[in-house]
This record gives C-alpha cells, structure tokens and sequence, in this order.
C-alpha cells in the first residue's frame, strides 16, 4: 500500500467531505427555495467528488475497503479537514463565507491537480473542475449581494467575514506530506495557490464593500487530526447509520 | 419594505429542443440571480441548454373575461385545418 498517497487523498477529501455534510444540513433550512436547492446541489457536488477520491484511496489501501469504510468508520483525529469547514451555519452570511473562502481556494487547488502526474487524481480534478467553477461563481455573487446589499446584510456578511478570516490560513499551511507530494508531481503547490486566493477574495470582498481583516494569526490543526469541538458532533450525525446498523447499504 | 423577492418566468431550452418552453417560476432579486436559481431549480437533471428568464410582471397576458370574443369564433371555422385535402398515398410524414 502507498500510504502517503492514501493520506494525500484524505487530505483532499475530508475538506469537501465534512463541508458537503455542513451543507447538508441545510436542506429543507434553506433561506429560500432557490437557495435551499443551490446549497443542496452544492452539497451533492461535493459528495460525488468525494466518493471518487474515497474509491481511489480504498483502491490504494488494498485492504478490500470501500468508499464507505473510509468515509464513515474513521475516529475524530484521522480525519484531514480543516477546522473552516467545520464550523457551523449560523446564518445564511456564515454558509456563505465559509463557501466563499473554500471555493477560491479549492479552484485554484483542482487546477493545479488537473496538471498532477497521477492519472487518477488528474482526472478527478478535471471532472469536479466545472463543478467548482460554478460554486466559484455562486458564493462570490451572494458575498457582493449581501456586502453591498442592506445594512443588516452588510453587518451580517462583515460578521462572518471576520468570523472565518482566523480560520484560512490553515488551508495554505504545507504539511511535510503535501510538501513531498508537491515535489513528486502528485500534490498540489499551496504556496503558488495562496496569492491566486488572496487577490481573487480582496478584489470581491471590495467590491462587496467589505473591510478586509488584517490579522494574519490563524487556528490549524486539522491536517493533523486536531479538530474544533464541531466534528464530533458531525460524526455522530455523519456516522450514525454505519454505527449502528454495521455494512448496512440502502 | 417588501419582504418577497420578485417573481421570475422561466423558460428552458432543451438539448434536442428548437424553442425555449415555460418551465415554471422562481423567486430572485436580479436578473443575474434569476439565471442562477432557474439553472439551480430547473436544469438539475440535464433538461436544458439554454435558460431565458422574464420578469414575471412584464408578460402582458389576455384578459380570461375576453376568451369568448378571442377564441370562440375559432372553433366553428375548422376548415382553417388542412385536413381536407386529399393526399397521394405516396406521401409520407404529413
């Protein structure tokens, strides 16, 4: 078994993984109709991107797993997520944001896996690709409607913008295992990705009429299994079925 | 202040289809933000290539208390259909 490349497909996955579920929860919650099914087609664009990098990674284990073992039967400290995607919907500004920020780095990410020297990963970034594009599009619309929108929107996405502002410099920290996979071929560069995030979310968050914060502290830990207390709460939900009901299918 | 959105027709153009079809309505504040939520409602299952978006206030509609005078004097005049010509038989697909 290739272990770092299984551990390098964990730390693509679980991002979209635990913030599909984020989104998941919004179905039936959704401030609109149309924003309830945009979120909600947002979501099952993330789960089907994750189920080809989790049937790659169970390829790669050897182990006779599946897609669902990985997904559903890990403990709390293997899962590779970034603490962003964890945190919760407080309200719509909050989805938003936190999308927002994930879409601007995660476009620049796939460009660079479409270029990996890994078929397999090649060809799942050039299928989630478009995907991405149009989350891309959506979040940073909505950040623009509601910055420039009424003062209660502009409060309430300047919250959220401030609010996830700590949490971003955990995507673009580079792990000794995303450092080798960089200069394998495999991985993705975060270092040339970062500056391709920051002129991309400036130039909306200005438009948006949004002050952009100025600190440059930020929470991590989360590549390596230090999570937020909201994961284990996600898992009791995400894992509930597995747990209980063991190699059960629909 | 107005709490709802306005009202947005939605017409979809099908991949094997000519013209653009009513495909019902959707709720948004632009009409960037109409194109969005007509792909996002209407086009999830691959029925369209092309998406047309009206605001709902603009369609001039008739009047339901004239269909009388609008479309009653159709209905005796069917000679207005071309079924009373007789077709060679060798005349396929009419």
């Amino acid at each position: 078994m290739n272990t770092k490349l299984y551990e390098y497909i964990l730390l693509l996955a679980d991002n979209p993984l635990i913030l599909g579920h984020r989104l998941s929860e919004l179905c039936g919650h959704g401030p609109s109709l149309e924003t309830d099914i945009a979120l909600t087609n947002i979501s099952l664009d993330l789960f089907g991107q994750v189920r080809n990098y989790f049937q790659y990674a169970a390829q790669v284990q050897g182990l006779g797993k599946s897609e669902d073992d990985i997904a559903f039967l890990r403990y709390e400290h293997e899962y590779r997520n970034v603490i962003m995607v964890e945190q919760a919907n407080k309200d719509f500004a909050w989805v938003i944001a936190r999308q927002f920020f994930f879409d601007a780095y995660h476009k620049p990410l796939l460009e660079q896996l479409a270029g990996s020297n890994d078929a397999q990963l090649s060809a799942i970034a050039h299928k989630s690709l478009k995907e991405v594009q149009y989350h891309h599009h959506f979040s940073s619309e909505w950040v623009k409607r509601l910055g420039d929108g009424t003062e209660e929107s502009h409060t309430r996405m300047q919250d959220a913008i401030n609010h996830f502002w700590p949490y971003m410099g955990e995507l673009f920290e580079e792990t000794a295992l995303e450092k080798e996979m960089k200069e394998n071929g495999t991985g993705a560069d975060l270092v040339a990705i970062k500056p391709v995030f920051k002129s991309f979310t400036n130039e909306i968050m200005a438009e948006a009429g949004i002050t952009v914060p100025s600190s440059e502290w930020s929470h991590s830990g989360g590549k390596k299994g230090t999570h937020s207390e909201h994961l284990g709460f996600i898992l009791t939900e995400l894992q509930y079925m597995q747990r209980a009901y063991p190699n059960m299918t629909w | 202040m107005k709490k709802e959105w306005p009202v947005w027709e939605v017409f979809i153009r099908s991949k094997a289809g000519l013209d653009h079809r009513h495909a019902g309505s959707i709720h948004a504040t632009d009409a960037r933000m109409a194109i969005e939520n007509a792909r996002d409602v209407y086009t999830r299952r691959q029925e369209g290539v092309s998406i047309w978006v009206v605001p709902s206030k603009e369609i001039v509609a008739s009047d339901p208390d004239q269909s009388g005078e609008l479309f009653e004097p159709a209905v005796d005049k069917i000679y207005r259909h071309p079924t009373f010509y007789d077709l060679p038989d060798e005349l396929k697909h009419m």
